[in-house]
């Protein structure tokens, strides 16, 4: 038992999981939306100044930063007391496509060091890469009007058509950038 | 006192998200060239078990803690703003590897530099704000 905690969990016990999390939220009057903390936290910043997006009761979101603290504090005590070691079982294809596009050690590591390690962050190039990848991220997701969790999870599994709507569009684009952009990144 | 709940949810999400591995950068790439099954089992099965929940739900009409019926907002219609979010959305999700669950948990697992993702996040979030009135939804 021990030693299945420590080990990858697998697909079928990670997803029924997840739907559980989403189950919590609504019986604690919530919805499950990991991106929607993003506008919390730019109106606590002061961002109502400059568009009325971010005029809103922000007191009343404060639950969604609690999530957040809660996730931080997860990932750091899965990583430091549930893992014996964090390399990933990829597909053999994954790897070898990822040699082709330059990066070394694929699977060794939850994150490739060629874009989250020190060198790379301390580049210009490195530094846009992230910066460009979250303002997309932050973008998409307002204007969507959810991410993976709030569409993919929340929306499908309540059978509305604008989350299968917009699923489909996270993976236009993430085929775009996985095939056409991502090889010849680095 | 009424936050700690939430902490605990965000906490249980955490470890969930490392051990299934779905805040791995490499998990996400594989999955954008569907070469595993597994993410697609992963959101497959919450998926499933999220509508037999949402159908349980609302079919024995279950009230939530408070004792209050449970809203599900349904998302205005349109096809442009889902599409062409969503496709910007993706861009970021298959460049930065995280979507913004896993940034969270990323960071709590001492990966820094996901800082500067979500720092860019938060700018994309008030980008949005500032021109949403000027884009198509």
């Amino acid at each position: 038992m021990l030693d299945a905690i420590l080990q990858p969990w697998p697909w079928y016990v990670s997803g029924p999981l997840i739907a559980l999390v989403m189950l919590f939220l609504l019986l604690t009057g919530k919805n499950f939306g990991m991106s929607s903390n993003l506008r919390t936290m730019c109106s606590i910043g002061g961002a109502g100044k400059a568009a009325d997006f971010f005029k809103f009761d922000w007191k009343s979101q404060l639950w969604n930063l609690m999530v957040v603290v809660g996730a931080v504090l997860g990932g750091f005590f899965a990583s430091q007391y549930m893992s014996e070691d964090a390399t990933i079982d990829l597909s053999e294809n994954t790897v070898v496509s990822l040699e082709a596009a330059g990066f070394q050690n694929a699977g060794d590591a939850y994150l490739p060091e060629e874009i989250f390690g020190w060198e790379a962050v301390t580049s210009f190039k490195g530094l846009m890469i992230l910066i460009v990848g979250g303002l997309l991220i932050g973008f998409g997701t307002r204007w969507a009007g959810g991410c993976t969790s709030g569409h993919a999870i929340s929306g499908i599994s309540n059978l509305q058509l604008p989350s299968l709507i917009a699923v489909i569009g996270f993976f236009i684009g993430g085929i775009i950038m996985t095939f056409f952009i991502l090889p010849y990144l680095l | 006192m009424k936050y700690l709940k939430f902490i605990a949810i965000g906490f249980i999400f955490g470890i969930i998200m490392y051990k299934s591995e779905a805040v791995s950068w490499f998990r996400i790439y594989e999955m954008f060239r569907f070469e595993a099954f597994h993410m697609y089992g992963i959101i497959g099965s919450a998926v499933m078990l999220g509508i037999a929940f949402v159908q349980i739900i609302k079919r024995k009409n279950i009230k939530n803690i408070y004792g209050e019926e449970i809203q599900f907002t349904p998302k205005a219609k349109s096809v442009t703003r889902y599409l062409l979010g969503g496709g910007i959305f993706g861009l970021g999700w298959a460049l930065a590897g995280a979507c913004p669950g896993p940034m969270y948990v990323l960071v709590g697992t001492g990966a820094w530099s996901m800082l500067i993702v979500i720092g860019g996040a938060l700018l994309g979030t008030f980008l949005y704000g500032v021109v949403r009135r000027k884009l198509p939804h």
